[in-house]
């Protein structure tokens, strides 16, 4: 996995709540046996019609966020689904970090073993960033993981949360698998000791 | 000291490695997995030169790619398709886990092959690449979608790494009205909470609503705690669950089966346990649901009339606003006047043997209406012979409904079964996101009693007044 760096891009606005995986990248392109190229079907659905040709009036097809890096977007968004395709499709795309009130917990998960940022900030202060958004590709919104601090155009400081472990893991791009592989013994020493005790499972 | 909850105590039986931080390593029993979120998982273990870890352990089936007609035997027309269950195919042989291919009788939607074959009993952990794992919820058992490298990282280390959830309990009091089923709870409560209401808790579901409910009732209600956003819903288990866990073929026999019963009958909920958030429904007050919009939590009885974009508040207004504009509804249309094109029947919500026996009771004596299509999918090939044991089958082709094969079907339309744009279909599904059963179509997700009573009237209908 790629480590997190600090970045410093254009913020695309996605107000509508509920925002699912089922729009992030509709269930046609889940048919791959590969984790790249999911970025052009992207919100397919949103984004293009039926003959392929792309709705003007969709946020990530405006000239000014097309190389959007952050989304700021409405609550619970990446709900549905547990497809990883959506953060393959978003991080392929070229989105880094997202914002919003709450995500759903499979998404939020997958958004770190993808080198994908997603911070939950209040209301108030994801409607200061969302109006940030709206400014278009001038303004560019910073998101600086080490000191959990983003910065709008303005130059608006607004402190967030990050879990200590996953904030290591994506500063590093450390890969899970081989973390939990340095705790072996505790597995198998848990392994011999569920076997005495719960023989049937 | 306060007790524990039923979530607590199977989450401490399978800590396996807590850091300082309370970050877990935690154990998992059972890993069920299927052809679309599981290829780059055996892809990454290939290029690592992992083995899995506990094959036995690991149960594979193909179902949301596999079409669900009766001649599916030739083979899968979509390319796509057909090369990711080849995959799964192959990666089930390579790595030695255990397998129900399509051809065999036991393939169906996982989730409830999993359950049906005694693979999910209670205490235990079980995950899959898939949301609805919730569903195996219903055992007692801590049950929870995953995404992909999570599933590649359960096939090297049989573990997860986990953060703990909170606890909240979901208690449906007193008894349900006739007409009123598992499914009508459940969006009942999604209704109730909204689809963030749950984030970041597990929900224990409980009450003599929940009680009298029987295993398929209570998968119905756990398979949609993810969309109330729940990490897993829980019910404790009990005889009704030990009933049906007894004899499958998976589950303990003999000395095992006692011992295995000595542990089961401690999970459950100390009466001085902390919950984090509780909501009590009442369940007399429950009524035939259906939704109007596309967002599981757009619930409404079915008395009710589809409301409108100012009812709401916040950023609800503008996302009711356009799932209006797509579902093609005017507010205040009662919604038993709203008429539908198809109706599905099946899904890991609604696809075992009880909702097609509450189909066929609708449809017994009576035909699917003049220009409605109706499709029955049962979950499973074993469910599929049930019915047809039963006489159901029979009702159903006599009604003029479509009997198919075991799989995921129009769920979530990967496979042939799909709608057309601005199609509207009564749906026993758990999703009406927009495009989940095909591009432009429309979903409104109900009961399997109640998509019946819409299939033989042409509209959305209230089932009471058929029986």
């Amino acid at each position: 996995m790629d480590k997190f760096e600090k970045i410093t891009g254009i913020a695309a606005p996605m107000p509508l709540v509920n925002i699912d995986t089922d729009m992030i990248i509709p269930k046609i392109f889940l048919k791959t046996i590969k984790r790249s190229g999911l970025g052009v079907n992207l919100f397919d659905e949103m984004r293009y019609d039926r003959e392929g040709n792309e709705n003007a009036d969709f946020v990530l097809n405006k000239p000014q966020y097309r190389q959007a890096e952050i989304l700021v977007a409405g609550d619970n968004f990446g709900c549905g689904s547990s497809r990883e395709h959506a953060p393959w499709a978003l991080g392929d795309f070229g989105i880094k970090a997202i914002v919003s009130t709450s995500f759903a917990d499979i998404f939020f998960n997958n958004c770190f073993k993808n080198g994908i940022l997603p911070i939950v900030l209040p209301q108030e202060q994801v409607d200061v960033l969302m109006a940030d958004a709206e400014k278009g590709a001038n303004a560019r919104m910073s998101v600086d993981l080490e000191n959990q601090l983003i910065t709008t155009s303005d130059g608006v400081e607004i402190p967030f949360e990050v879990d200590a472990f996953r904030k290591h893991c994506l500063l590093n791009g450390l890969d899970d698998i081989g973390l939990t592989l340095e705790k072996k013994a505790a597995i198998d020493s848990f392994e011999a000791k569920a076997a005495q005790e719960r023989p049937w499972v | 000291m306060s007790g524990k909850t039923l979530y607590d105590k199977i989450w401490d039986a399978h800590v396996a490695h807590e850091d300082e931080d309370g970050t877990s390593l935690l154990y998992i029993d059972r890993h069920l997995v299927h052809e679309v979120t599981s290829p780059q998982a055996f892809e990454g273990l290939r290029l690592a030169g992992r083995p899995v870890h506990a094959p036995d352990k690991t149960i594979a089936v193909p179902d949301h790619n596999v079409p669900t007609t009766l001649d599916r035997a030739k083979g899968i027309d979509n390319e796509e398709s057909r090369i990711q269950v080849d995959a799964l195919d192959k990666n089930a042989r390579d790595f030695g886990i255990n397998y129900y291919p399509v051809d065999d009788v036991r393939q169906g939607i996982v989730h409830i092959v999993g359950p049906e074959q005694g693979w999910t009993l209670p205490g235990m952990t079980v995950v899959c690449g898939d949301s609805h794992t919730a569903t195996h919820g219903a055992f007692g058992a801590l049950a929870h979608g995953i995404g992909t490298s999570e599933v590649e990282h359960v096939l090297a280390t049989q573990t997860l790494i986990q953060q703990k959830s909170k606890n909240m309990k979901v208690e449906i009091t007193g008894k349900l009205k006739p007409g009123v089923t598992a499914k009508d709870i459940t969006l009942a409560v999604i209704g109730e909470t909204g689809t963030a209401g749950g984030t970041g808790y597990v929900i224990e579901y409980c009450g003599e609503a929940i009680r009298d409910l029987s295993m398929e009732g209570r998968m119905t209600v756990c398979n949609m705690a993810i969309e109330g956003g729940a990490r897993a819903g829980l019910i404790a288990p009990d005889e009704t669950t030990f009933e049906y866990v007894k004899g499958r073929p998976h589950a303990p026999k003999g000395a095992q089966w006692e011992a295995a019963l000595t542990w089961w009958k401690t999970l459950y909920s100390d009466d001085d346990a902390h919950w984090d958030k509780v909501i009590t429904l009442k369940g007399e007050e429950i009524e035939p649901v259906v939704t109007w919009g596309t967002s599981p939590e757009d619930v409404l009885p079915i008395s009710g009339k589809v409301p409108a974009p100012e009812d709401f508040k916040g950023g609800k207004v503008e996302a009711a606003k356009r799932a209006l504009d797509y579902m093609g509804l005017q507010p205040g249309t009662p919604l038993d006047q709203i008429k539908v094109d198809a109706v599905f029947v099946g899904s890991c919500t609604n696809g075992r043997i009880e909702d097609l026996r509450e189909v066929a009771k609708i449809l017994k004596g009576r035909k699917v209406a003049d220009g409605v299509r109706m499709m029955i999918v049962p979950g499973s090939g074993l469910v599929r012979e049930q019915a047809e044991a039963e006489g159901l089958a029979e009702i159903f082709v006599e009604a003029g409904a479509d009997w198919r094969l075991a799989g995921c079907s129009m769920c979530l339309a990967m496979n042939p079964d799909q709608l057309a744009p601005e199609e509207r279909c009564a749906s026993t599904s758990n999703r009406n996101f927009e495009g989940r059963q095909g591009f432009k179509g429309r979903t409104h997700l109900m009961s399997p009693a109640m998509a019946a009573a819409a299939a033989v009237t042409g509209h959305l209908t209230d089932v009471r007044d058929l029986t």
